[in-house]
């Protein structure tokens, strides 16, 4: 399985590396990939059904708990085929989508790299790993809606998805944790396992909300929902697959695969259809009022995520199968309905609906697909919209609870709906002819995605069970951890519910029949929506945004001020208090009670070093102050050797006599050596310079007195030779038994020579 | 500046150190010295040559950027932990190699050793760009 994974990123990387220009067909060797992943996934249908799980554990980071887990059951399973299934189509869209355009070298790494990722995400049983592949998915369409960066709208929306989704991650990253904290680890399988353990406890709440902001702003909730009309900026293959079966499903995937272990409580039953009831009435009650069409299918979108998220919070059994064949009508449909705005953008050169019109005459295979996607999100027999639309209803009925509120509103979104595709097909396909600049015709490989998948609309309305079967029935079992029998049916005889869909259809032609005949209804309501609703969310953020920058500015010109001198005071200040502090509180110092001279000559070259130090510090010639300084280090490596720390010697005396060099050659640039600072300053420094050598002495005479633990450097000197082959124990430990170590110091050395590097450059005048 | 004594002893110095230098590396394992040392002192070498003679030409007859230096030193010290990982050891695990040279005796070669090459070209690196950075010749 993680294979799979592998060949993704790999073939992502492998695809980068050979531009478009030398092989053509880049999107339909993609494509391929995907069907080969779509047939792996597929040919595991019968063990899923089994109610077997296939799992696979690479460890990582055991220690932290952290292992690279896969698990491929039927909720996974579901995901897995609608990402590659549809991916696939996606990419033989984008073959023939992306053609004028430059850059698409960089547009199909980003977006094989995400259907990777996506994956990934939906394998993933570990829930850091998961939260990973969660964030990976966030960059990468950031960098899809951004793929028009010399757009400002583009590079604009990208930054909001980037930051709603990628601070819902962070937001989810924390409640995971708080939950892991409770079950002792990050493993799904060990949470479903302690899931009574984690609802008692008191962070479940916490947790559980935590949990919800990241879901909901991934899958575009109320009050988060904003960033998803503006990612229609992206490439319209991306809108394609981001709506439809990835990205946005994912917050849906995560609670759908949480439901086991957070379910079953108060807060589950009534946070989450609230904001999914709200999220589903704006989203068709803003749809209906746009005039782009993908603005149109971005908020039917969100209706249908407001749809999903409510019925993952109705939480009861028929809710969730409900829920998991409303994912397919949805994915289903949305990918077919954005591929065929894409086509019309493309053929006609607008998106608007108000210049389109009479498009079945030059189009007549994209309307019978646009026909049927169209009827299947209205619900119309005998799509497969149609039974979900019935299912939903039926789970709304029967949900406990609000079940009346969520019935009333659930009603309202589907009327909107209905309106909103009827009067989708009409403006788009019928109606008068319009001028078109270009001659619109469905050449290309455009239509094969979505005739496939209008069909297959048509074909599970038909023949539902093999869906639900294979499909759906293994997916609510790995939710329920039970056995389950799913059976689907077009006709469900005269009950509630089927007087329900006929008022539902009733009123929504009604609706669509109102504002097709007077379209000042529509206008006025527009301009209605525009007076009420004069605060937009998407404005408010980023307002907040920029005022946030703003502040962070301001801060950073008063932290970072450019003076190195007040640097250098700010850091040994508060050091020298910290120390002073540890030392106080530890207290348990003391002089050492007498004074050995012995041998004559290290106390000798004790005296020289302090002499020299005080010369460097009051003579006032800058070189004779080096050289005096460069005294002090060779008596220091002097010590060293008489106490036979040889190679700590050679390296003090080589570093000693390179800062005397690199010193002098500094020297030279500098100005004439001045006194500039005043009386107060100079007492001023001299009293922070008492302070931290005074705490330095004293430490120094601690460390005398501390009982060294031997433990560490014994085993060093009994396995140096022995299990590395090195008699030198400092040089082993340097290069083996600490390497990691080294490999930090060197780093660092080679920041800081790029740092002098960059900061003296000539500058380019 | 041109003082004759520097620049004749410059020429024998120089030399001398970069044989210490490689004698510090190579003999690093088992007796004092090592890449670090090693590395300071093969630019020693240099730094000295260049005080006595000329910055520029020096770094002219250099050819090779001190940044190239750290690159190659770095990329060594990653190759270095790709043994322990093809061996499934830990990572940063020494792996040795042990040869049978006729005459000579045994010979252990391991990773650490490589990874203190690493260190060498990477010292060496730095302190190049650290004088020719200050120098203004770079």
């Amino acid at each position: 399985m993680q294979n799979i994974l592998l060949i993704y990123f790999l073939f992502s990387l492998g695809i980068f590396v050979i531009p478009v220009k030398v092989f053509k067909y880049k999107a339909i060797v993609l494509a391929l990939v995907q069907v080969g992943a779509f047939i792996y996934f597929a040919s595991k249908i019968p063990i899923i059904t089994d109610g077997e799980t296939i799992n696979s554990i690479l460890n990582w980071i055991p220690e932290l708990g952290l292992n690279l887990s896969f698990i491929l059951n039927g909720l996974s399973l579901a995901f897995a085929l609608l990402i590659t299934g549809i991916g696939a189509l996606v990419f033989i869209y984008a073959h023939a989508y992306m053609k004028s355009y430059a850059n698409t070298d960089r547009f199909f790494f980003f977006l094989f790299l995400f259907s990777g990722a996506m994956l990934g995400l939906v394998l993933s049983e570990n829930l850091i790993q998961l939260f990973i592949f969660w964030e990976l998915t966030s960059f990468l369409s950031f960098l899809l809606i951004a793929f028009f960066h010399e757009k400002e709208p583009a590079r604009k929306a990208a930054f909001q998805s980037l930051f709603i989704t990628g601070f819902g991650g962070l937001i989810l990253l924390t409640g995971i944790i708080l939950i892991g904290s409770v079950a002792q680890s990050y493993s799904l399988t060990e949470w479903i396992l302690k899931a009574d353990e984690i609802r008692s406890s008191a962070f479940y709440v916490p947790g559980l909300i935590l949990i919800l902001i990241g879901a909901f702003t991934k899958s575009a909730q109320f009050p988060f929902h904003f960033w998803l009309p503006g990612a229609m900026q992206a490439p319209t293959p991306v809108s394609s697959y981001l709506h439809s079966a990835t990205m946005v499903k994912a917050g849906f995937f995560l609670l759908a695969s949480l439901n086991p272990v957070l379910s079953g409580t108060i807060e589950w039953t009534y946070i989450i259809p609230l904001f999914g009831v709200i999220t589903m009435l704006v989203g068709a009650y803003f749809a209906i009022t746009q005039t782009d069409i993908k603005a149109i299918l971005a908020y039917t979108t969100i209706t249908a995520l407001g749809i999903l998220i409510l019925l993952i919070g109705v939480d009861t059994k028929l809710s969730i199968k409900a829920a998991i064949l409303f994912l397919f009508i949805h994915a289903f449909y949305k990918a077919t309905l954005f591929m065929v705005a894409g086509l019309i953008d493309k053929k006609t050169g607008t998106r608007d609906l108000s210049k389109l019109g009479g498009l079945a005459h030059y189009m007549p295979i994209t309307f019978i697909v646009a026909l049927l996607a169209l009827f299947s999100m209205a619900g119309f027999p005998p799509m497969l919209g149609f039974l979900g639309k019935e299912l939903v209803y039926e789970a709304k009925v029967q949900s406990p609870g609000i079940a009346s509120l969520i019935l009333i509103f659930g009603v309202a979104a589907n009327v909107l709906m209905i309106a909103v595709s009827l009067f989708f097909l009409k403006k788009v396909f019928l109606g008068k002819k319009n001028n078109y600049s270009k001659n619109p015709n469905e050449k290309g490989l455009f239509i094969v995605g979505p005739a496939l998948l209008a069909t297959l609309s048509l074909f599970f309305g038909l023949f539902p069970n093999i869906l639900g079967n294979s499909i759906i029935e293994p997916a609510i079992q790995s939710i329920f951890l039970e056995t389950y029998h799913v059976k689907l049916k077009l006709w469900h005889g005269f009950n509630k519910v089927f007087f329900l869909s006929l008022f539902t259809v009733a009123s929504g032609i009604l609706l669509f029949y109102l504002i097709d005949k007077y379209p000042k209804l529509l206008e006025n309501w527009r301009k209605l929506n525009n007076k009420i609703f004069t605060i937009k969310l998407a404005d408010v953020f980023s307002n907040g945004l920029d005022n946030f920058i703003e502040f962070s500015k301001r801060n950073t010109r008063v932290i970072q001020h450019g003076y190195h001198r007040y640097y250098l005071l700010t850091i040994i200040v508060v050091t020298a208090l910290l120390l002073w502090f540890q030392v106080f509180v530890t207290r348990g110092w003391e002089l050492p009670t007498k004074l050995s001279f012995n041998p004559f000559y290290i106390s000798g070259l004790i005296g020289i070093i302090i002499i020299s130090t005080i010369f460097s510090a009051i003579n006032k010639s800058r070189i004779a102050t080096i050289i005096a300084m460069g005294v002090a280090g060779y008596g220091i490596s002097l010590i060293f050797l008489y106490y036979s720390a040889i190679d700590l010697a050679i390296t003090q005396i080589i570093v000693e006599t390179l800062t005397v060099v690199m010193f002098v050659i500094v020297l030279q640039k500098l100005p004439r050596f001045a006194k500039l600072s005043s009386k107060v300053t100079k007492i001023r420094d001299l009293a922070i310079a008492l302070v931290f050598g005074s705490v330095m002495t004293i430490l120094a005479l601690k460390a005398v007195q501390v009982e060294f633990n031997h433990t560490i450097s014994d085993f060093f000197v009994e396995n140096s030779y022995l299990k590395a082959y090195g008699k030198n124990v400092v040089n082993v430990i340097l290069v083996d038994f600490r390497a990691l170590d080294t490999l930090g110091e060197i780093t660092v050395l080679t920041i800081a020579a790029l740092g002098v590097f960059v900061l003296l450059k000539k500058k380019k005048a | 500046m041109n003082s004759v004594i520097l620049q004749i002893a410059a020429r024998y110095i120089k030399a001398l150190l970069v044989l210490f230098a490689m004698i510090a590396l190579l003999r690093g394992h088992n007796y004092p010295g090592g890449g670090f040392i090693g590395g300071l002192l093969a630019a020693l070498s240099v730094i000295y040559y260049g005080f006595a003679f000329n910055v520029r030409q020096v770094r002219e007859k250099l050819k090779v950027n001190p940044a190239t230096y750290i690159a190659i030193g770095l990329f060594l010290v990653v190759l270095s932990f790709i043994p322990s990982i093809l061996n499934q050891l830990e990572l940063m695990q020494g792996v040795w190699l042990k040869v049978q040279i006729p005459v000579l005796g045994e010979l252990k070669l391991g990773t650490p050793f490589l990874f203190d090459m690493g260190v060498f070209l990477t010292v060496i690196g730095v302190t190049f760009l650290f004088f020719f950075s200050l120098t203004k010749v770079e």
